[in-house]
Protein backbone atom coordinates (compact mmCIF):
# COMPACT_ATOMS: atom_id res chain seq x y z
CA UNK A 1 0.00 0.00 0.00
CA UNK A 2 1.52 3.54 -0.98
CA UNK A 3 -0.92 5.39 0.84
CA UNK A 4 -3.94 5.14 3.59
CA UNK A 5 -6.66 6.40 0.81
CA UNK A 6 -9.75 4.31 1.39
CA UNK A 7 -10.18 3.93 -2.54
CA UNK A 8 -6.73 2.27 -2.47
CA UNK A 9 -8.05 -0.61 -0.16
CA UNK A 10 -10.90 -1.22 -2.10
CA UNK A 11 -8.60 -1.43 -5.13
CA UNK A 12 -5.98 -3.59 -3.59
CA UNK A 13 -8.69 -5.99 -2.46
CA UNK A 14 -10.32 -6.52 -6.16
CA UNK A 15 -13.53 -5.14 -5.12
CA UNK A 16 -15.14 -3.12 -8.06
CA UNK A 17 -14.82 0.34 -7.10
CA UNK A 18 -17.51 3.32 -6.96
CA UNK A 19 -16.97 6.99 -6.82
CA UNK A 20 -19.06 10.21 -6.95
CA UNK A 21 -18.79 13.95 -6.84
CA UNK A 22 -19.99 16.54 -5.25
CA UNK A 23 -19.47 20.20 -6.58
CA UNK A 24 -18.94 22.19 -4.07
CA UNK A 25 -21.46 25.38 -4.03
CA UNK A 26 -20.59 29.07 -5.63
CA UNK A 27 -20.90 30.31 -2.28
CA UNK A 28 -19.64 29.56 1.52
CA UNK A 29 -22.79 26.87 1.96
CA UNK A 30 -21.06 24.15 4.38
CA UNK A 31 -24.57 22.51 4.56
CA UNK A 32 -24.77 22.40 0.97
CA UNK A 33 -21.57 20.26 0.86
CA UNK A 34 -23.20 17.78 3.93
CA UNK A 35 -25.92 17.81 2.25
CA UNK A 36 -24.95 16.46 -1.44
CA UNK A 37 -22.49 14.09 0.58
CA UNK A 38 -24.91 12.69 2.81
CA UNK A 39 -27.22 11.58 0.18
CA UNK A 40 -24.14 9.60 -1.78
CA UNK A 41 -22.09 8.84 1.44
CA UNK A 42 -23.18 5.20 1.79
CA UNK A 43 -22.77 4.28 -1.89
CA UNK A 44 -19.14 5.46 -2.88
CA UNK A 45 -15.49 4.44 -1.87
CA UNK A 46 -14.69 7.70 -2.36
CA UNK A 47 -16.16 11.17 -2.95
CA UNK A 48 -14.48 13.41 -5.97
CA UNK A 49 -15.04 17.33 -5.10
CA UNK A 50 -14.45 19.27 -8.13
CA UNK A 51 -11.77 22.10 -8.41
CA UNK A 52 -13.61 25.04 -10.31
CA UNK A 53 -15.64 23.47 -12.44
CA UNK A 54 -16.34 24.86 -16.02
CA UNK A 55 -13.86 27.45 -14.79
CA UNK A 56 -16.82 29.11 -12.79
CA UNK A 57 -15.12 29.77 -9.52
CA UNK A 58 -16.31 27.51 -6.41
CA UNK A 59 -15.63 26.88 -2.94
CA UNK A 60 -12.03 25.56 -2.94
CA UNK A 61 -11.77 21.86 -3.54
CA UNK A 62 -9.93 21.13 -0.22
CA UNK A 63 -12.24 23.32 1.68
CA UNK A 64 -15.10 20.99 0.21
CA UNK A 65 -12.58 17.79 1.15
CA UNK A 66 -12.20 18.98 4.68
CA UNK A 67 -15.56 19.55 5.30
CA UNK A 68 -16.28 16.32 3.60
CA UNK A 69 -13.67 14.37 5.93
CA UNK A 70 -14.94 15.96 9.15
CA UNK A 71 -18.03 13.81 7.99
CA UNK A 72 -16.07 10.53 8.41
CA UNK A 73 -15.65 10.19 4.82
CA UNK A 74 -13.52 9.90 2.22
CA UNK A 75 -12.53 12.90 -0.24
CA UNK A 76 -11.11 12.65 -3.11
CA UNK A 77 -10.01 16.64 -4.35
CA UNK A 78 -9.94 17.55 -7.37
CA UNK A 79 -6.97 20.09 -8.59
CA UNK A 80 -6.76 21.89 -11.66
CA UNK A 81 -3.34 23.38 -13.60
CA UNK A 82 -5.27 26.19 -14.72
CA UNK A 83 -5.27 27.95 -11.83
CA UNK A 84 -2.41 27.52 -9.87
CA UNK A 85 1.56 27.06 -10.77
CA UNK A 86 3.87 24.61 -9.34
CA UNK A 87 4.31 26.11 -6.13
CA UNK A 88 0.92 27.31 -5.14
CA UNK A 89 -0.22 23.22 -6.13
CA UNK A 90 3.08 21.49 -4.05
CA UNK A 91 1.87 24.06 -1.17
CA UNK A 92 -2.01 23.39 -1.19
CA UNK A 93 -0.91 19.19 -1.87
CA UNK A 94 0.72 19.33 1.72
CA UNK A 95 -1.58 21.36 3.06
CA UNK A 96 -4.42 19.09 2.14
CA UNK A 97 -3.13 15.86 3.24
CA UNK A 98 -2.22 18.06 6.68
CA UNK A 99 -5.80 18.44 6.53
CA UNK A 100 -6.69 14.70 6.47
CA UNK A 101 -6.86 14.53 2.79
CA UNK A 102 -5.07 11.54 1.35
CA UNK A 103 -6.50 10.95 -2.54
CA UNK A 104 -6.52 13.23 -5.39
CA UNK A 105 -6.85 13.91 -8.99
CA UNK A 106 -4.90 15.68 -11.41
CA UNK A 107 -6.09 17.85 -14.34
CA UNK A 108 -4.86 20.42 -16.70
CA UNK A 109 -9.17 21.75 -16.56
CA UNK A 110 -11.11 23.65 -18.77
CA UNK A 111 -9.93 26.88 -20.33
CA UNK A 112 -10.85 29.79 -18.65
CA UNK A 113 -13.05 30.44 -21.69
CA UNK A 114 -15.52 28.08 -20.61
CA UNK A 115 -16.81 30.03 -17.19
CA UNK A 116 -17.77 33.72 -16.01
CA UNK A 117 -13.80 34.49 -15.85
CA UNK A 118 -13.27 34.57 -19.28
CA UNK A 119 -10.53 37.35 -18.81
CA UNK A 120 -8.73 35.74 -15.89
CA UNK A 121 -5.11 34.71 -17.06
CA UNK A 122 -4.98 30.79 -17.31
CA UNK A 123 -1.39 29.52 -15.62
CA UNK A 124 -0.97 26.19 -16.97
CA UNK A 125 2.35 26.20 -16.02
CA UNK A 126 2.98 22.43 -15.91
CA UNK A 127 0.36 19.99 -17.28
CA UNK A 128 -1.50 16.93 -15.78
CA UNK A 129 1.15 14.48 -16.60
CA UNK A 130 3.92 16.68 -15.13
CA UNK A 131 1.62 17.26 -12.10
CA UNK A 132 1.02 14.20 -11.85
CA UNK A 133 4.46 12.99 -11.55
CA UNK A 134 4.95 16.29 -9.65
CA UNK A 135 2.91 14.24 -6.80
CA UNK A 136 4.15 10.93 -7.44
CA UNK A 137 7.75 12.44 -6.63
CA UNK A 138 6.58 14.14 -3.24
CA UNK A 139 5.15 10.81 -2.59
CA UNK A 140 8.13 8.26 -3.39
CA UNK A 141 10.67 10.74 -3.49
CA UNK A 142 10.03 13.14 -0.87
CA UNK A 143 11.38 15.40 -3.50
CA UNK A 144 9.54 18.75 -4.41
CA UNK A 145 9.47 19.62 -7.99
CA UNK A 146 12.66 21.86 -7.88
CA UNK A 147 14.94 19.49 -6.18
CA UNK A 148 14.47 20.02 -2.66
CA UNK A 149 13.89 17.91 0.09
CA UNK A 150 10.28 17.08 1.53
CA UNK A 151 10.33 16.54 5.21
CA UNK A 152 6.84 15.15 6.40
CA UNK A 153 5.91 14.11 2.46
CA UNK A 154 1.88 14.14 1.89
CA UNK A 155 1.34 10.64 0.85
CA UNK A 156 -1.53 10.98 -1.75
CA UNK A 157 -3.27 8.35 -3.74
CA UNK A 158 -2.71 9.78 -7.24
CA UNK A 159 -5.71 9.63 -10.01
CA UNK A 160 -5.95 11.36 -13.64
CA UNK A 161 -8.74 11.65 -16.18
CA UNK A 162 -8.97 9.97 -19.31
CA UNK A 163 -11.39 10.61 -22.41
CA UNK A 164 -11.30 7.70 -24.96
CA UNK A 165 -13.48 10.04 -27.27
CA UNK A 166 -11.66 12.97 -28.09
CA UNK A 167 -9.35 13.11 -30.82
CA UNK A 168 -7.33 11.54 -32.34
CA UNK A 169 -8.47 7.92 -31.44
CA UNK A 170 -5.74 6.42 -32.14
CA UNK A 171 -3.63 8.56 -29.67
CA UNK A 172 -6.02 7.59 -26.63
CA UNK A 173 -3.98 4.64 -25.94
CA UNK A 174 -0.62 5.89 -26.09
CA UNK A 175 -1.84 9.20 -23.89
CA UNK A 176 -2.70 6.44 -21.11
CA UNK A 177 0.59 5.07 -21.58
CA UNK A 178 2.54 8.45 -20.52
CA UNK A 179 0.02 8.67 -17.50
CA UNK A 180 0.94 5.39 -16.36
CA UNK A 181 4.33 6.29 -17.30
CA UNK A 182 4.15 9.32 -14.81
CA UNK A 183 2.94 7.41 -11.91
CA UNK A 184 -0.45 7.50 -11.73
CA UNK A 185 -2.71 4.72 -9.56
CA UNK A 186 -6.29 5.14 -10.92
CA UNK A 187 -7.85 6.88 -13.69
CA UNK A 188 -11.72 7.77 -13.69
CA UNK A 189 -12.99 8.00 -17.79
CA UNK A 190 -14.95 11.21 -19.05
CA UNK A 191 -18.75 10.19 -19.21
CA UNK A 192 -19.26 6.70 -21.55
CA UNK A 193 -22.09 6.90 -23.94
CA UNK A 194 -20.56 5.21 -26.67
CA UNK A 195 -19.98 1.93 -25.41
CA UNK A 196 -18.12 0.55 -28.86
CA UNK A 197 -16.13 3.05 -28.49
CA UNK A 198 -15.32 2.63 -24.89
CA UNK A 199 -14.47 -1.06 -25.58
CA UNK A 200 -12.53 -0.73 -28.36
CA UNK A 201 -10.67 1.80 -25.96
CA UNK A 202 -10.11 -0.40 -22.86
CA UNK A 203 -8.62 -3.89 -25.49
CA UNK A 204 -5.71 -1.21 -26.26
CA UNK A 205 -5.40 -0.21 -22.95
CA UNK A 206 -5.22 -4.48 -22.48
CA UNK A 207 -3.58 -5.16 -25.12
CA UNK A 208 -0.54 -2.78 -23.54
CA UNK A 209 -1.05 -4.34 -20.20
CA UNK A 210 -2.13 -0.73 -18.96
CA UNK A 211 -4.74 -2.34 -17.13
CA UNK A 212 -2.73 -3.83 -14.65
CA UNK A 213 -0.51 -0.66 -13.82
CA UNK A 214 -3.14 1.66 -13.13
CA UNK A 215 -7.15 0.80 -12.16
CA UNK A 216 -9.69 2.35 -14.24
CA UNK A 217 -13.43 3.75 -13.04
CA UNK A 218 -15.48 3.91 -15.83
CA UNK A 219 -17.28 7.72 -15.93
CA UNK A 220 -20.77 6.63 -15.62
CA UNK A 221 -23.42 9.30 -16.10
CA UNK A 222 -27.33 8.78 -16.02
CA UNK A 223 -29.15 11.50 -18.72
CA UNK A 224 -31.63 13.49 -16.86
CA UNK A 225 -33.58 14.14 -19.82
CA UNK A 226 -33.44 14.23 -24.19
CA UNK A 227 -32.68 17.93 -23.48
CA UNK A 228 -29.52 17.03 -21.48
CA UNK A 229 -28.47 14.20 -23.93
CA UNK A 230 -28.47 16.75 -26.84
CA UNK A 231 -26.69 19.66 -24.92
CA UNK A 232 -24.66 17.00 -24.10
CA UNK A 233 -23.70 15.86 -27.72
CA UNK A 234 -23.52 19.56 -29.29
CA UNK A 235 -22.26 21.57 -26.77
CA UNK A 236 -19.79 19.92 -24.35
CA UNK A 237 -16.33 19.67 -25.46
CA UNK A 238 -14.50 15.83 -25.99
CA UNK A 239 -17.81 14.05 -25.02
CA UNK A 240 -19.60 11.21 -27.60
CA UNK A 241 -23.63 11.07 -27.15
CA UNK A 242 -24.41 8.49 -30.14
CA UNK A 243 -27.65 8.68 -31.96
CA UNK A 244 -28.64 5.63 -29.99
CA UNK A 245 -28.94 7.43 -26.70
CA UNK A 246 -30.53 9.99 -28.19
CA UNK A 247 -33.63 8.24 -30.09
CA UNK A 248 -34.10 6.06 -26.88
CA UNK A 249 -34.91 9.40 -24.92
CA UNK A 250 -37.03 9.83 -27.59
CA UNK A 251 -38.58 7.15 -27.33
CA UNK A 252 -40.16 7.64 -23.61
CA UNK A 253 -42.59 10.59 -22.72
CA UNK A 254 -40.67 13.48 -21.10
CA UNK A 255 -41.85 12.31 -17.68
CA UNK A 256 -40.40 8.68 -18.21
CA UNK A 257 -37.34 10.30 -19.44
CA UNK A 258 -35.66 10.53 -16.27
CA UNK A 259 -36.20 6.95 -15.30
CA UNK A 260 -35.26 6.02 -18.61
CA UNK A 261 -31.57 7.20 -18.11
CA UNK A 262 -31.65 5.90 -14.60
CA UNK A 263 -32.30 2.23 -16.53
CA UNK A 264 -29.62 2.90 -19.47
CA UNK A 265 -27.00 3.78 -16.82
CA UNK A 266 -27.85 0.55 -15.09
CA UNK A 267 -27.62 -1.41 -18.38
CA UNK A 268 -24.45 0.57 -19.56
CA UNK A 269 -22.85 -0.37 -15.83
CA UNK A 270 -23.73 -4.17 -15.94
CA UNK A 271 -21.83 -4.31 -19.36
CA UNK A 272 -18.97 -2.48 -18.34
CA UNK A 273 -18.26 -5.17 -15.45
CA UNK A 274 -17.33 -7.48 -18.29
CA UNK A 275 -14.90 -5.07 -19.85
CA UNK A 276 -11.77 -6.65 -19.01
CA UNK A 277 -9.77 -3.83 -17.18
CA UNK A 278 -12.59 -2.47 -15.81
CA UNK A 279 -11.57 -1.84 -12.43
CA UNK A 280 -14.48 0.21 -11.16
CA UNK A 281 -17.02 3.28 -11.86
CA UNK A 282 -16.97 7.13 -11.19
CA UNK A 283 -20.64 8.09 -11.08
CA UNK A 284 -21.12 12.13 -12.10
CA UNK A 285 -24.70 12.63 -11.52
CA UNK A 286 -24.19 16.34 -12.37
CA UNK A 287 -26.48 17.82 -9.88
CA UNK A 288 -28.54 14.48 -9.25
CA UNK A 289 -26.70 13.15 -6.23
CA UNK A 290 -29.99 11.79 -4.66
CA UNK A 291 -30.36 9.13 -7.32
CA UNK A 292 -26.69 7.94 -6.92
CA UNK A 293 -28.17 5.20 -4.73
CA UNK A 294 -30.33 3.91 -7.76
CA UNK A 295 -27.51 3.39 -10.08
CA UNK A 296 -25.06 1.28 -6.70
CA UNK A 297 -27.74 -0.58 -6.10
CA UNK A 298 -29.36 -1.38 -9.77
CA UNK A 299 -26.17 -2.71 -10.72
CA UNK A 300 -25.61 -4.99 -7.66
CA UNK A 301 -23.00 -2.79 -5.74
CA UNK A 302 -24.30 -2.19 -2.90
CA UNK A 303 -23.55 -2.23 -0.07
CA UNK A 304 -20.12 -1.34 -0.20
CA UNK A 305 -16.96 -3.58 1.00
CA UNK A 306 -15.87 -3.06 4.26
CA UNK A 307 -11.70 -2.08 4.16
CA UNK B 1 7.22 38.50 -37.35
CA UNK B 2 5.54 40.44 -34.46
CA UNK B 3 2.34 41.37 -35.91
CA UNK B 4 0.71 44.58 -35.00
CA UNK B 5 -3.10 46.44 -35.42
CA UNK B 6 -4.08 50.02 -35.45
CA UNK B 7 -5.56 51.24 -32.12
CA UNK B 8 -9.10 53.01 -32.52
CA UNK B 9 -8.82 56.29 -34.17
CA UNK B 10 -10.40 57.41 -30.75
CA UNK B 11 -7.62 56.69 -28.48
CA UNK B 12 -4.89 58.18 -30.45
CA UNK B 13 -6.92 61.57 -30.56
CA UNK B 14 -7.03 61.67 -27.26
CA UNK B 15 -3.44 60.93 -26.83
CA UNK B 16 -2.74 63.66 -29.03
CA UNK B 17 -5.71 66.27 -27.65
CA UNK B 18 -3.28 68.53 -26.27
CA UNK B 19 -0.78 69.19 -29.16
CA UNK B 20 -0.26 70.68 -32.16
CA UNK B 21 3.06 69.56 -33.40
CA UNK B 22 3.03 65.83 -33.68
CA UNK B 23 5.43 63.32 -35.52
CA UNK B 24 4.08 60.75 -36.77
CA UNK B 25 6.44 58.02 -37.30
CA UNK B 26 6.26 54.48 -39.37
CA UNK B 27 8.18 51.48 -39.40
CA UNK B 28 9.33 49.65 -42.50
CA UNK B 29 9.46 46.35 -40.88
CA UNK B 30 7.05 44.08 -39.24
CA UNK B 31 4.18 46.22 -38.88
CA UNK B 32 4.66 47.17 -42.86
CA UNK B 33 4.47 43.42 -43.79
CA UNK B 34 0.93 43.48 -41.34
CA UNK B 35 -0.11 46.45 -43.10
CA UNK B 36 -0.31 48.10 -39.22
CA UNK B 37 2.28 50.92 -39.52
CA UNK B 38 4.34 51.01 -42.74
CA UNK B 39 4.84 54.42 -44.91
CA UNK B 40 1.13 53.51 -46.45
CA UNK B 41 -0.59 53.42 -42.74
CA UNK B 42 1.58 56.75 -41.55
CA UNK B 43 -0.12 58.50 -44.54
CA UNK B 44 -3.96 57.17 -44.19
CA UNK B 45 -3.38 57.91 -40.21
CA UNK B 46 -2.16 61.37 -40.53
CA UNK B 47 -4.92 62.67 -43.17
CA UNK B 48 -7.48 61.04 -40.43
CA UNK B 49 -5.64 62.88 -37.93
CA UNK B 50 -6.09 65.92 -40.07
CA UNK B 51 -9.58 65.56 -41.08
CA UNK B 52 -10.71 65.38 -37.34
CA UNK B 53 -9.14 68.26 -36.44
CA UNK B 54 -10.52 70.49 -39.07
CA UNK B 55 -14.12 69.29 -37.61
CA UNK B 56 -12.74 70.43 -34.39
CA UNK B 57 -11.84 73.93 -35.89
CA UNK B 58 -8.62 74.01 -35.50
CA UNK B 59 -5.41 72.80 -37.21
CA UNK B 60 -2.81 70.32 -36.45
CA UNK B 61 1.22 70.10 -37.91
CA UNK B 62 1.64 66.62 -38.43
CA UNK B 63 4.95 65.23 -39.97
CA UNK B 64 5.06 62.12 -41.28
CA UNK B 65 8.36 59.99 -41.50
CA UNK B 66 8.29 55.57 -41.94
CA UNK B 67 12.03 54.97 -40.49
CA UNK B 68 14.10 51.84 -41.98
CA UNK B 69 13.73 50.17 -38.30
CA UNK B 70 12.24 51.75 -35.63
CA UNK B 71 13.74 49.34 -32.91
CA UNK B 72 17.39 50.32 -33.95
CA UNK B 73 19.07 53.62 -32.28
CA UNK B 74 21.21 53.62 -35.55
CA UNK B 75 17.91 54.14 -37.44
CA UNK B 76 15.89 56.13 -34.84
CA UNK B 77 18.46 58.72 -34.45
CA UNK B 78 17.46 60.23 -38.08
CA UNK B 79 14.77 61.89 -36.18
CA UNK B 80 17.05 63.96 -34.51
CA UNK B 81 16.69 66.10 -37.00
CA UNK B 82 13.06 66.39 -37.45
CA UNK B 83 11.94 67.07 -33.31
CA UNK B 84 13.03 70.58 -33.09
CA UNK B 85 9.52 72.13 -32.30
CA UNK B 86 7.62 68.70 -32.28
CA UNK B 87 5.27 68.51 -29.27
CA UNK B 88 4.91 64.86 -28.94
CA UNK B 89 5.78 62.02 -31.40
CA UNK B 90 3.19 58.81 -32.52
CA UNK B 91 4.84 55.55 -33.02
CA UNK B 92 3.39 53.36 -35.40
CA UNK B 93 5.95 50.79 -34.92
CA UNK B 94 5.00 47.51 -32.64
CA UNK B 95 6.25 48.09 -28.52
CA UNK B 96 9.92 47.26 -29.36
CA UNK B 97 10.01 50.89 -31.71
CA UNK B 98 7.85 52.73 -29.48
CA UNK B 99 10.57 52.26 -26.71
CA UNK B 100 13.19 52.53 -28.50
CA UNK B 101 11.98 56.41 -29.56
CA UNK B 102 11.12 56.80 -25.97
CA UNK B 103 14.75 56.37 -24.72
CA UNK B 104 16.07 58.51 -26.61
CA UNK B 105 13.76 61.81 -27.24
CA UNK B 106 12.44 63.94 -24.59
CA UNK B 107 9.29 63.98 -26.17
CA UNK B 108 5.96 61.90 -24.84
CA UNK B 109 6.08 59.44 -27.92
CA UNK B 110 2.37 57.62 -27.80
CA UNK B 111 1.81 54.26 -29.60
CA UNK B 112 -0.56 54.14 -32.47
CA UNK B 113 -0.54 50.29 -32.89
CA UNK B 114 -1.22 47.37 -30.36
CA UNK B 115 1.51 44.65 -30.70
CA UNK B 116 -0.06 41.60 -30.86
CA UNK B 117 2.17 38.44 -31.41
CA UNK B 118 4.69 36.77 -32.87
CA UNK B 119 3.12 35.59 -36.23
CA UNK B 120 3.04 33.77 -39.44
CA UNK B 121 1.40 34.60 -42.86
CA UNK B 122 -1.71 31.88 -43.07
CA UNK B 123 -2.90 33.73 -45.81
CA UNK B 124 -3.43 37.22 -47.92
CA UNK B 125 -4.34 38.90 -44.77
CA UNK B 126 -4.25 36.76 -42.23
CA UNK B 127 -1.80 36.21 -39.75
CA UNK B 128 -2.02 33.18 -36.73
CA UNK B 129 -0.10 33.13 -33.34
CA UNK B 130 2.97 30.82 -33.87
CA UNK B 131 5.43 31.33 -31.63
CA UNK B 132 6.06 33.09 -27.76
CA UNK B 133 9.21 33.14 -27.64
CA UNK B 134 9.84 30.39 -24.93
CA UNK B 135 13.46 30.83 -25.16
CA UNK B 136 13.75 27.06 -25.30
CA UNK B 137 12.46 25.66 -28.52
CA UNK B 138 10.81 22.43 -28.54
CA UNK B 139 9.88 22.06 -32.36
CA UNK B 140 12.69 19.74 -32.87
CA UNK B 141 10.40 16.96 -30.61
CA UNK B 142 7.21 17.87 -32.05
CA UNK B 143 7.16 17.67 -35.54
CA UNK B 144 7.88 20.87 -36.35
CA UNK B 145 4.31 22.16 -33.89
CA UNK B 146 4.32 24.56 -31.23
CA UNK B 147 2.73 23.09 -28.14
CA UNK B 148 3.24 26.40 -25.97
CA UNK B 149 2.29 28.84 -28.44
CA UNK B 150 -0.47 26.71 -30.31
CA UNK B 151 -2.30 25.04 -27.79
CA UNK B 152 -4.42 26.69 -25.99
CA UNK B 153 -3.25 25.31 -22.26
CA UNK B 154 0.39 24.92 -23.98
CA UNK B 155 0.05 21.13 -22.76
CA UNK B 156 3.71 19.44 -23.02
CA UNK B 157 2.09 15.46 -23.36
CA UNK B 158 -0.42 15.67 -25.50
CA UNK B 159 -4.09 16.60 -25.86
CA UNK B 160 -6.33 17.38 -23.30
CA UNK B 161 -9.72 15.59 -23.34
CA UNK B 162 -11.13 18.47 -24.89
CA UNK B 163 -10.69 17.92 -28.08
CA UNK B 164 -13.79 17.90 -30.65
CA UNK B 165 -13.73 17.03 -33.96
CA UNK B 166 -9.66 17.63 -34.02
CA UNK B 167 -10.22 21.01 -32.79
CA UNK B 168 -9.10 22.84 -29.56
CA UNK B 169 -11.95 22.48 -26.79
CA UNK B 170 -12.13 26.98 -27.34
CA UNK B 171 -13.56 27.09 -30.72
CA UNK B 172 -14.20 24.60 -33.72
CA UNK B 173 -12.40 27.55 -35.52
CA UNK B 174 -9.17 26.60 -33.54
CA UNK B 175 -7.04 23.91 -34.51
CA UNK B 176 -6.04 21.57 -31.67
CA UNK B 177 -2.26 21.83 -31.64
CA UNK B 178 -1.73 18.21 -30.28
CA UNK B 179 -4.00 16.56 -32.95
CA UNK B 180 -1.76 18.75 -35.41
CA UNK B 181 1.77 17.13 -33.61
CA UNK B 182 -0.09 13.81 -33.56
CA UNK B 183 -1.05 13.13 -37.10
CA UNK B 184 2.29 14.98 -38.51
CA UNK B 185 4.52 12.65 -36.19
CA UNK B 186 2.89 9.46 -37.87
CA UNK B 187 3.02 11.03 -41.05
CA UNK B 188 6.78 11.50 -40.50
CA UNK B 189 6.51 7.47 -38.85
CA UNK B 190 7.93 8.42 -35.56
CA UNK B 191 4.52 8.46 -33.30
CA UNK B 192 6.48 6.21 -30.98
CA UNK B 193 8.20 9.82 -30.04
CA UNK B 194 4.74 10.59 -28.34
CA UNK B 195 5.54 8.67 -25.35
CA UNK B 196 8.30 10.38 -24.13
CA UNK B 197 7.72 12.65 -21.55
CA UNK B 198 8.58 16.33 -21.66
CA UNK B 199 9.25 17.53 -18.34
CA UNK B 200 7.80 20.23 -16.68
CA UNK B 201 9.01 23.62 -18.83
CA UNK B 202 11.86 25.73 -16.93
CA UNK B 203 9.74 29.17 -17.66
CA UNK B 204 13.36 31.26 -16.97
CA UNK B 205 14.02 31.91 -20.73
CA UNK B 206 10.13 32.42 -22.07
CA UNK B 207 10.37 35.66 -19.87
CA UNK B 208 9.82 34.02 -16.00
CA UNK B 209 13.17 35.10 -15.02
CA UNK B 210 12.98 38.53 -15.36
CA UNK B 211 13.23 40.46 -18.82
CA UNK B 212 15.41 39.08 -21.23
CA UNK B 213 18.25 39.58 -22.62
CA UNK B 214 20.73 38.72 -25.32
CA UNK B 215 24.57 39.99 -24.97
CA UNK B 216 27.13 38.70 -28.26
CA UNK B 217 30.17 39.59 -27.25
CA UNK B 218 31.07 38.93 -30.75
CA UNK B 219 29.22 41.90 -31.69
CA UNK B 220 28.98 43.78 -28.95
S1 LIG C 1 8.74 25.94 -28.55
FE1 LIG C 1 9.11 28.00 -27.77
S2 LIG C 1 10.58 28.92 -29.17
FE2 LIG C 1 9.76 27.08 -30.18
S3 LIG C 1 8.07 27.86 -31.42
FE3 LIG C 1 7.19 27.29 -29.44
S4 LIG C 1 7.26 29.11 -28.16
FE4 LIG C 1 8.57 29.46 -29.94
S1 LIG D 1 -7.99 20.89 -27.35
FE1 LIG D 1 -5.90 20.60 -28.06
S2 LIG D 1 -5.10 22.68 -28.40
FE2 LIG D 1 -6.95 22.87 -27.21
S3 LIG D 1 -6.26 22.96 -25.11
FE3 LIG D 1 -6.75 20.80 -25.52
S4 LIG D 1 -4.84 19.93 -26.24
FE4 LIG D 1 -4.58 22.14 -26.32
Amino acid sequence: MKTESRLEKVLAAGHIAVTSEVGPPRGCGVEIVKEKANMIKDYVDGINITDNQTAMVRMSSIAGGVIIKQMGLDPIIQMVSRDRNRLAMQADIIGAYALGINTMLCLSGDHPKFGDHPMAKPVYDIDSVNMLKMVKDMRDESKFQGGADIKNPPKMFIGAAANPFADPFELRVARLAKKVAAGVDFIQTQCIFNMDKFEKWMEGVCDRGLHEKVHILAGITPMKSLGMARYMKNKVPGMDVPDEVIKRLEGVSKEQQPEEGIKMAIEQMERLKEVKGVAGFHIMAIEWEERVHELVEGAGLYPRPEV
Amino acid sequence: MITAEQKPLQEIIQYIAPYDKILLVGCNECVTVCAAGGRKEVGLLASALHLNSLKQGKTIDIRELTLERQCDPEYVEELAAEIKDVQAIVSMACGCGVQTVAARYKVPVFPAVNTKFMGASESQGIWAERCQGCGDCMLGITGGICPVARCSKSLLNGPCGGTSNGQCEISPDVDCAWRLIWERLVELGIQDRYEELNAAKDWRPAGGGGPRKIIREDLA
